[in-house]
C-alpha cells in the first residue's frame, strides 16, 4: 500500500518499520484523522497520497467529481487526502497544480484523472508528481492528442460496426443484440485471461473464437429457423431486443454488477509526440485493428464469400438464382459478425477501460450512429463511419462536458438523417 | 416462503402509480406502432422529457402543478415534432434508431452535471409535488389524511390522490385513442400502415398523418411519465433504453393493435414483475433456487427477455389482438 510506504525511510525496513508501519495502519485505519476529510457520511472513499520524492506535500487541492456529486479537499501534513462519495461508480479526481509547490507538476495523465471503484468501498487516486512542465498543453497538441485516441477508438467501433452492417446487408436486421456479442467477447477474455488465469495471448483468441462459436450457434438455433418461418423484419427486430435483454441480463447473473479489469489495463503510458502517450496495450490495440480490418478487407473484395456477401446485399434473390447458398453465406455472415464483435469487445474493455454487464448498451447506439453515417448495409462505409464516430466522441470532450460526448455522436446520427440519409457511402435509391 | 406476503405484493401490482404509467405508455406506443406502423423506441424519451417538464416548470419557474404537467406536454409535443421532421419520410428501421438515439440523448442531457442547478444530475428532482406555497399537485388534494383501502390493495392519501388522477388521465387517454381510431383520422392512419403507397396516391398528405400520429403517442408517453412523477422523484437512472422495451413488451403483450390491449399488458407485465420479484428471492433464500438473492432477481429480466422473443415469434398479435390486424406487415 503506497499510503504506508513512508519515504526515505525505504533503505531502514526492520522489523521495528514494520511494526511501526503496522500500528500506523492501524491508528489511520480506525480513526482516519485526515486534515480535511469530506463527506465522511458516506460508505465509498476516494484517497490518495500526494509526494514527490518521497516527501509527502500538504495543503494540495484535490477536487473529486462526477455522477452530480462534487466536493474537494486538500492534503494534511502527510500528503495524505481523502473525499468520501455517495455511490460507487466513476468519478474525476483533479489536482490543482496551482497549489503544489514551485517546479513542480503531475508528470503522467494529467491534472485531471478517471478513478473507478472495484470490489471494496475504498479506492486509492495517486497522482505521478515531481519535478517538470506544468500541463500546459496548448489546444492544438491536446487535439492531436484527442485525434489519436479518436482513431484508436474509431478502429474498434469499426470492428464491431462492420458485422451489424453486413448482418443488416444480407438479411435486412438491425440487431439490436449486437452489443451484447461485444460484451460476450470482453466477459470470455474475463473468464480465460483473469478467472482461469490463461496468459492474455491465449485468452484473446480462445475468447474470438468463442464468440465466432456464438454467431454460429445464434444464427443455427435462432435466426436461421425464424427465417424459415417468414418472419417479417420488424419481427425479427423486436426478437433482437428480446435476446439483447435476455443476454445482457444472463451476462450480469454470472458476472455480477461490478467492473472487472483485464491484466495489464493500466500498463504506463509511452510519451511519443506532442501530447500524445498510448500504452503498448493501445498500441498492440490500434495495430491488431487495422490488421484485421485489411484481412477483413481482402476477404469481402477478394474471396469467392465475400462476393458473395456482396452479392446477396445488392439482391438476394438474384444472388440465390444464380447458384449462390444464402443461408450458408449468411451463417459465415454471423459468425464473422461475432468474432469481429468479440475481438471489439476485448479492445474495448483495454480501452475503456474495464468489462461490466451493460458495456456492449453503451456501445450499441455509438455502432448505429458509425452504420448510419457510413450507409446502412455497407461494409466500409461503416468503417468510415466508426472513424468519424469515434474521433468526434474523443474530440468533443475538447469543447462540451465530458459527460456528454456520446451526445455529440447522437446528434450527428439525428443530423445525418436530416441530410443525407442514404449516409456517407450508400446509393442514394436504397432509401425512403 | 411466506406465500400470503408473495400473494399480496403480486395483487398490489395491479394498481400502482407505475402500472397507470406503464399503460400510458403503452398507449402511446399503441398510437405509433400498432396503429400506425412508426417504430418508435424512444417512448422512456418521451416520458423522460414529459416528468421532467413538469417538475423543471415547477421548481425553476415556480408554475402551479397543472401548469407545470401543460408545460410537460408542450415539451413532448416539441420533441415529437424535432424528432419526426427528420426522419418520418424514411423507411421505418431509421425511424427506430432515431428515436433510441433521441431518447438517449433527452437522458443524458438530464444526467449531465453540466446543468445540475436545473435537473439535478444523477440525483434527479424532488420536492415538486408538495409546494410550500401551495401550488403543489399534492396540496390540491381534496382526500383527508388517512388509510384506505383493503388488504393488497392499501393506499395513504397521496397515493391514493396520484391512483385517482392517473386512472382519470388514462381513462381521458383510452377514450381519446378508441375515439380517434374509428373516426376517419384513424381509418387513414390505419390504412398507412397497411399501404403508404396507396394512401398516398388517394391525396392524402401521408408525412402530416404520421407527424400527428407521432405527437399524439408521444402526449400519451409524456402523461405516463408525469403520472410516475407525480408519485415520487424524478431521476435520470429510470428512463434507460430497457425501460422502453419494457413498455414495448407490455404492449406486445396486450396486443399492439387493440385499445385495451395496451392497459391490460401493462397490468399482467406489472402483476408478473411484481409475482417474480418477490418469488425468486424468496425461492433463492429458501434454498430451493441454488443462487444468490441478487441473481434470483437479475433472473426475472432473463425471463422478460425470453418472454418478448417468445410472444413476437408465436403470438405477434398479443393476447388481445386480431391477426389480420398484424402490424409487423413491412
Amino acid at each position: 500500500m503506497s499510503i504506508l510506504s513512508v519515504g526515505g525511510k525505504r533503505r531502514l525496513i526492520n522489523l521495528l518499520t514494520v511494526t511501526f508501519l503496522a500500528l500506523l495502519a492501524l491508528f489511520s485505519v480506525s480513526a482516519p484523522a485526515l486534515a480535511d476529510a469530506v463527506g465522511e457520511e458516506y460508505d465509498a472513499t476516494i484517497f490518495g497520497n500526494v509526494k514527490v520524492e518521497g516527501e509527502p506535500v500538504g495543503d494540495v487541492r484535490i477536487v473529486v467529481e462526477g455522477g452530480g456529486y462534487k466536493a474537494e479537499t486538500v492534503t494534511d501534513e502527510k500528503g495524505r487526502w481523502a473525499v468520501g462519495v455517495p455511490e460507487k461508480g466513476i468519478y474525476e479526481v483533479t489536482l490543482d497544480e496551482n497549489t503544489l509547490p514551485d517546479g513542480i507538476a503531475v508528470l503522467e495523465g494529467g491534472a485531471t484523472q478517471e478513478v473507478e471503484f472495484g470490489l471494496t468501498d475504498r479506492v486509492a487516486k495517486n497522482f505521478f508528481i515531481g519535478e517538470g512542465e506544468r500541463n500546459t498543453t496548448s489546444l492544438f497538441d491536446q487535439l492531436v492528442a484527442r485525434l489519436v485516441y479518436g482513431i484508436n477508438f474509431g478502429l474498434m467501433l469499426g470492428l464491431a460496426s462492420v458485422g451489424v452492417s453486413l448482418v443488416f446487408g444480407t438479411t435486412g436486421l438491425s440487431n439490436f443484440a449486437h452489443g451484447e456479442m461485444v460484451t460476450f467477447g470482453a466477459v470470455m477474455a474475463l473468464v480465460f485471461g483473469v478467472w482461469m488465469q490463461l496468459p492474455m495471448w491465449v485468452a484473446i483468441p480462445l475468447s474470438v473464437a468463442l464468440s465466432a462459436g456464438l454467431g454460429w450457434s445464434l444464427d443455427a438455433g435462432l435466426w436461421q429457423p425464424l427465417r424459415k418461418r417468414g418472419l417479417a423484419i420488424v419481427q425479427l427486430m423486436i426478437v433482437s431486443i428480446g435476446l439483447s435483454l435476455a443476454m445482457r441480463y444472463i451476462i450480469q447473473f454470472f458476472v455480477g454488477g461490478a467492473t472487472e479489469q483485464l491484466p495489464g489495463f493500466d500498463s504506463p503510458k509511452i510519451p511519443l509526440f506532442g501530447a500524445v502517450a498510448l500504452s503498448v496495450t493501445d498500441l498492440v490495440s490500434m495495430g491488431l485493428s487495422v490488421l484485421v480490418i485489411v484481412a477483413f478487407a481482402f476477404w469481402l473484395l477478394r474471396t469467392k464469400t465475400g462476393k458473395a456477401t456482396r452479392a446477396i446485399s445488392d439482391n438476394p434473390d438474384l444472388a440465390a438464382a444464380s447458384g449462390i447458398d444464402v443461408d450458408k453465406v449468411i451463417r459465415i455472415v454471423w459468425i464473422m459478425a461475432a468474432s469481429l464483435a468479440g475481438l471489439a469487445g476485448v479492445l474495448w474493455a483495454y480501452f475503456r477501460p474495464g468489462i461490466k454487464w451493460d458495456m456492449g448498451t453503451q456501445i450499441l447506439l455509438l455502432i448505429f450512429a458509425a452504420v448510419t453515417l457510413g450507409g446502412l448495409g455497407t461494409a466500409f462505409g461503416a468503417l468510415l463511419g466508426a472513424l468519424v464516430v469515434g474521433i468526434l466522441v474523443e474530440t468533443s470532450g475538447l469543447f462540451i462536458p465530458a459527460d456528454l460526448k456520446y451526445v455529440g455522436a447522437l446528434v450527428v446520427l439525428i443530423g445525418v438523417l436530416l441530410f443525407r440519409p442514404q449516409g456517407l457511402l450508400g446509393k442514394k435509391q436504397r432509401v425512403g | 416462503m411466506d406465500w400470503g406476503m408473495i400473494l399480496n405484493n403480486t395483487l398490489a401490482g395491479f394498481l400502482t402509480p407505475a402500472t397507470i404509467a406503464f399503460a400510458l405508455a403503452a398507449l402511446g406506443l399503441a398510437m405509433h406502432f400498432g396503429f400506425a406502423g412508426l417504430l418508435n423506441f424512444g417512448i422512456a424519451g418521451f416520458m423522460a422529457i414529459g416528468g421532467y417538464g413538469y417538475a423543471i416548470s415547477v421548481l425553476t419557474f415556480g408554475f402551479p402543478w397543472w401548469a407545470g404537467m401543460l408545460m410537460g406536454i408542450l415539451g413532448s409535443v416539441i420533441f415529437a415534432l424535432i424528432l419526426g421532421i427528420p426522419t418520418l419520410r424514411l423507411r421505418g428501421d431509421y425511424l427506430a434508431i432515431a428515436t433510441i438515439a433521441a431518447a438517449e440523448i433527452a437522458r443524458l442531457l438530464f444526467l449531465t452535471t453540466a446543468f445540475t442547478d436545473v435537473t439535478g444530475s444523477a440525483d434527479g428532482l424532488f420536492g415538486f409535488n408538495t409546494r410550500p406555497d401551495g401550488s403543489g399537485f399534492q396540496n390540491a388534494n381534496p382526500i383527508p389524511p388517512g388509510t384506505y383501502g383493503f388488504g393488497p390493495f392499501t393506499y395513504n392519501e397521496q397515493t391514493l390522490w396520484v391512483l385517482i388522477f392517473g386512472l382519470g388521465v388514462l381513462a381521458v387517454a383510452v377514450w381519446l385513442l378508441w375515439a380517434l381510431m374509428r373516426s376517419p383520422w384513424g381509418r387513414v392512419i390505419k390504412g398507412i400502415r397497411e399501404d403508404e403507397e396507396a394512401i398516398r396516391s388517394l391525396g392524402k398528405n401521408v408525412f402530416a398523418y404520421k407527424l400527428q400520429a407521432l405527437v399524439i403517442g408521444g402526449v400519451f408517453g409524456a402523461l405516463g411519465g408525469i403520472v410516475y412523477t407525480a408519485a415520487q422523484n424524478i431521476s435520470p437512472g429510470v428512463y434507460v433504453t430497457s425501460f422502453t422495451f419494457f413498455v414495448w413488451t407490455a404492449l406486445l403483450l396486450g396486443g399492439a393493435a387493440t385499445i385495451f390491449g395496451p392497459v391490460i399488458g401493462a397490468v399482467i407485465f406489472w402483476v408478473i414483475q411484481a409475482f417474480l420479484s418477490n418469488l425468486l428471492p424468496a425461492l433463492s433464500l429458501s434454498g430451493v433456487l441454488p443462487v444468490s438473492t441478487t441473481q434470483a432477481s437479475t433472473l426475472r429480466f432473463v425471463l422478460v427477455g425470453i418472454g418478448l422473443m417468445l410472444l413476437v415469434i408465436y403470438r405477434p398479435q398479443g393476447i388481445f389482438g386480431d391477426k389480420r390486424e398484424l402490424t409487423f406487415v413491412r
